[in-house]
């Protein structure tokens, strides 16, 4: 048996939901480091991240780029509970906020829950030892 | 105007869902609801260009205008994927997009009024 895609039947919602991630994280990293860069560079810098692993899961999900997708997944989900978890104990250090700030509140935790979702699709889909 | 784009995508949220729990892909009634959403969302985007181009407040003008530019991107892009994939999920991907209209143009309103964070 081969690999399904994972751009077809729930994968279609999941690429879905990464590009919309992918859309509004970078659009925020762009206007935060183009306005006011040196208010938050370490907030800033990790927003820029954080879209570029979104970009990375949209197109390795969207084009079926199995270990690209299974890389970009596992980095946001320790991402999200680092960069959450940092957020809450050492607020100060984020004067502004990334997509990943308090778990993705600003999202409706969407952010600390997609990761997941992402894994669990990629096992879903595997290559079938049978 | 939010609220005009609020009620019309929240008709085709449950609209695609009710479609989607019933395993439908995306049909051409839907699609034309999808379309006449999309013909709402122009005109307020167009609205919405000239108001900032006659207001003497000052709006954050490179935050309104991208987000104007996308909502006008969401429907086309969301449909067009969504329709492409013949199972629940396709129409699955509808109801997202619709729901994102949502979000967006209350976004929109937050950036004029300058209430945004």
């Amino acid at each position: 048996m081969s690999e399904r895609s994972t751009s077809t039947g729930p994968g279609r919602v999941l690429v879905a939901v990464y590009a919309i991630f992918a859309l509004s994280a970078t659009a925020r990293s762009v206007v935060q480091i183009a306005t006011d860069f040196g208010a938050a560079p370490l907030a800033y810098t990790l927003s820029a991240f954080a879209a570029a692993v979104y970009i990375a899961a949209t197109v390795a999900l969207a084009r079926g780029i199995r270990p690209m997708a299974w890389t970009a997944c596992a980095i946001e989900a320790v991402g999200v509970f680092t960069v959450g978890t940092i957020s809450v104990v050492a607020s100060e250090d984020f004067p502004d906020a990334t997509v990943w700030s308090v778990y993705g509140q600003g999202y409706g935790y969407v952010p600390a829950v997609l990761p997941f979702l992402g894994l669990v699709w990629l096992w879903h889909t595997r290559e079938s030892r049978e | 105007m939010a609220w005009v784009l609020t009620l019309m995508s929240l008709v085709i949220m449950a609209w695609a869902s009710a479609l989607s729990i019933r395993n439908r892909p995306v049909n051409d009634a839907l699609f034309y609801a999808a379309a006449a959403l999309e013909v709402a969302v122009v005109a307020v985007v167009i609205g919405g260009f000239i108001a900032l181009g006659a207001t003497d407040r000052s709006v954050d003008g490179i935050t309104f205008v991208g987000y104007l530019i996308t909502i006008v991107l969401v429907l086309p892009i969301g449909v067009a994927w969504g329709a492409s994939d013949k199972s629940r999920w396709g129409t699955g991907v509808v109801v997202i997009a619709a729901f994102l209209v949502i979000v967006l143009s209350w976004r929109v309103v937050q950036i004029w009024q300058g209430t945004h964070v």
